[in-house]
C-alpha cells in the first residue's frame, strides 16, 4: 500500500525533492545567465559577450598553465592575507578580551582603520614598500584584520559565563581551557568572519593587483581593459567568484561537520 | 540569636572562620555584605543542607568554598587549604553540581561526563569506561551519544551529577541542582544523589530554599539570615522520623520568619 498524506497527496520521492533544491539554488544563477544572454544578442561583443564566448574563454584560462598561475596567483594571495589578518586578530581580540585598557587604546584604533578605504591603503602600500607580494600581503591584512578582531572579541565577550564556570570548577590548564570550551564558543563567529571577509578579501585584492602587481586576477583585468576584451574580463572575473563559492562551500561543509549537535527546528524563521 | 544542636565535627573539611564578604564600591557606603562573620564547620563525610531565603547569600559562601570568590574578611579552609589562593591544589578534589546542567552543548552525554576526567589527564579508554559506568548507574545508558539538545532536563541533570561524580572528588558542591526540575523527578533525583553521596563516602554541601529538599536530603541542616550568618544549626541523623523532621520543619519556619 503507498503512503499518502492526510490531504491524500503522495508525499514526494527524495529524488523529486532533491531535484526541486538543485533547481532552487541554480534558479538565480539561471536567471543571470539567461538575462545576460539576451543582452548579448541587442548588444555588440565588446559589451555584451555570449554566455559561449565567456565559456570558452573560462576555459581557456583553466586550460592553460600560464594564464591558470594567475588565478592561483590570486588565491594564494587571498588566503595568506587572511590567515595573516586572522592570526594577528585572534591575538589582538584575546589581549582586548583580558584587558579593558588595551581593549580602549585598539578599538579606537581598529574603528580608524576600518574607516580608511582599500585603495587608500594601496596607495599606501605603493608608497611604503618595494616588494609587491609584501604590498598585496600589507593591504590584504589592513583591510580585513579589524573585522576579524571585532568579530573575536564580540565571540570572547558572547561566552557563557555558565560554561566558564563550570569549566573552571575543574580547573583546567590554560590549553585544556582553549581547546575545550573557548575554541568551540567562538568557532561559529570565526567561521562567520571568514564568510564576511573572504567576500572582502576578494574584492580587494583585485584593486591591489589592478595597481601595483605583475601577475594575478587583477592584473589580468587590466589587460583586458586596454584591450576591450569583456569577454576575457567576465571569464577572469568568473575565475576569482567560483574560487569564493569554494572556499563558502568548504566552509559550509566545516560548519556542518562542527555544528552537528545544534537542535534543528522543524519550524524555520 | 543563633540555636544550635549539632556539636562541632571531630575533623572539619570545610570552616569558614570569621568570613565576612561585601560586594560594591570599595571606600564607599553602597558596599553590599552578603556574607556576616560567618563561623560553620563541615565534617568529612557529612551531607550538609544549606537553606535560606533567596538572597542570603548562600551561592556567595558556595561559591566561596568553591575557590571562585575570595572573602572580604576571615579564613576559609577546605581539606586545610584556601581555596581561593590555592585554587589549582584542589584540581580533582571538589566537584560541582550547579542550579542548571550546564553540559557543554557540543558534547554528547558520555563526553559531558568524561569531561572532568580528561581536565584531570586520564587516559581516554579509561575516562570512557568511567564515563560510561556512571551514566548506566544513573539510568542514561543508551543516551552516550545524544547531544544535550537531544535530553530532557531531568536526563540533562543526570548527565552533570555523573559529571561530579566521575571525577571521584572526595566534596561535592550543590547548588539547588533540582529546583528547575518537575516534583517527581526532583524527588527521585535527590534520592539517588542522596544515596550515591553516602555510598561514596562524599562530603557534601547541598544549597537549598526548600525546606522540604533539606529535610528529604541532609544530615544536618543549617540555616542563614541575610547577611550570610548561621541562625539555626541542627544534625536529623539518617533514620529521623517523621515527628522529629516535623519538629525541626517548625523551628526552622519560626527562625525564617524572624
Amino acid at each position: 500500500m503507498s503512503e499518502r498524506t492526510l490531504d491524500g497527496t503522495s508525499p514526494p520521492t527524495p529524488i523529486i525533492d532533491g531535484a526541486w533544491r538543485v533547481v532552487r539554488a541554480l534558479a538565480p544563477f539561471i536567471f543571470l545567465g539567461a538575462a545576460w544572454q539576451v543582452a548579448s544578442l541587442f548588444f555588440p561583443a565588446f559589451l555584451f559577450p555570449s554566455l559561449v564566448a565567456v565559456f570558452w574563454r573560462c576555459l581557456d584560462i583553466l586550460e592553460q598553465w600560464s594564464q591558470f598561475v594567475d588565478v592561483l596567483y590570486t588565491v594564494g594571495r587571498i588566503l595568506a592575507g587572511l590567515a595573516g589578518a586572522f592570526i594577528i586578530g585572534a591575538v589582538l581580540a584575546l589581549m582586548m578580551a583580558r584587558s579593558k585598557l588595551v581593549d580602549g587604546f585598539l578599538s579606537p584604533i581598529l574603528t580608524f582603520f576600518q574607516g580608511i578605504p582599500a585603495l587608500s591603503w594601496v596607495v599606501f602600500a605603493i608608497i611604503w614598500f618595494h616588494g609587491v607580494e609584501f604590498r598585496i600581503f600589507f593591504i590584504m591584512v589592513l583591510t580585513t584584520l579589524p573585522a576579524f578582531t571585532f568579530q573575536i572579541v564580540s565571540a570572547l565577550r558572547a561566552m557563557s559565563k555558565d560554561l566558564v564556570e563550570m569549566v573552571m570548577s575543574f580547573r583546567p590548564s590554560r590549553v585544556q581551557m582553549f581547546r575545550t570550551l573557548i575554541l568551540p564558543s567562538i568557532l561559529p563567529e570565526i567561521l562567520t568572519a571568514w564568510k564576511v571577509n573572504l567576500g572582502n578579501a576578494s574584492r580587494v585584492v583585485v584593486v591591489a593587483e589592478l595597481v601595483g602587481a605583475t601577475g594575478g586576477v587583477g592584473y589580468q583585468l587590466l589587460q583586458q581593459q586596454q584591450i576591450f576584451d569583456m569577454a576575457g574580463a567576465l571569464a577572469w572575473t568568473l575565475q576569482l567568484v567560483f574560487f569564493v563559492l569554494i572556499v563558502q562551500y568548504i566552509l559550509t561543509l566545516i560548519e556542518n561537520f562542527a555544528f552537528r549537535y545544534r537542535a534543528i527546528s522543524e519550524r524555520s524563521l | 540569636m543563633t540555636m544550635t544542636d549539632t556539636a562541632p565535627p571531630a575533623r572539619p573539611e570545610i570552616r569558614f572562620e570569621h568570613v565576612s564578604k561585601t560586594f560594591g564600591r570599595v571606600g564607599a557606603t553602597d558596599l553590599f555584605r552578603a556574607v556576616d562573620d560567618l563561623n560553620l564547620e563541615i565534617g568529612s563525610g557529612e551531607l550538609v543542607a544549606i537553606l535560606g531565603k533567596t538572597g542570603c547569600g548562600k551561592s556567595t559562601m558556595f561559591n566561596m568554598i568553591a575557590g571562585l570568590l575570595e572573602p572580604s574578611a576571615g579564613k576559609v579552609e577546605v581539606s586545610g587549604h584556601d581555596p581561593f589562593a590555592q585554587f589549582n591544589w584542589f584540581r580533582g578534589k571538589i566537584a560541582i553540581v550547579f542550579q542548571n546542567d550546564r553540559l557543554l552543548p557540543w558534547r554528547t552525554a558520555i563526553e559531558n561526563v568524561a569531561f572532568g576526567l580528561e581536565m584531570l589527564d586520564v587516559p581516554k579508554a579509561e575516562r570512557m569506561a568511567s564515563a560510561q559506568a556512571w551514566l548506566t548507574k544513573l539510568g542514561l545508558g543508551g543516551h552516550e551519544n545524544d547531544y544535550p539538545h537531544a535530553l530532557s532536563g531531568g536526563m540533562r541533570q543526570r548527565v552533570s551529577i555523573a559529571r561530579a561524580f566521575a571525577t571521584n572528588a572526595n566534596i561535592l558542591l550543590c547548588d539547588e541542582p533540582f529546583s528547575a526540575l518537575d516534583e517527581m523527578t526532583g524527588n527521585r533525583l535527590r534520592e539517588e544523589f542522596a544515596r550515591l553521596v553516602r555510598e561514596n563516602g562524599k562530603t557534601a554541601v547541598f544549597i537549598t530554599h526548600s525546606i522540604n529538599e533539606a529535610l528529604q536530603i541532609g544530615d544536618r541542616i543549617v540555616v542563614l539570615r541575610r547577611p550570610a550568618k548561621i541562625a539555626y544549626d541542627t544534625r536529623l541523623g539518617r533514620d529521623a522520623d517523621h515527628g522529629a523532621k516535623e519538629d525541626i520543619r517548625a523551628r526552622i519556619q519560626a527562625v525564617l520568619a524572624e
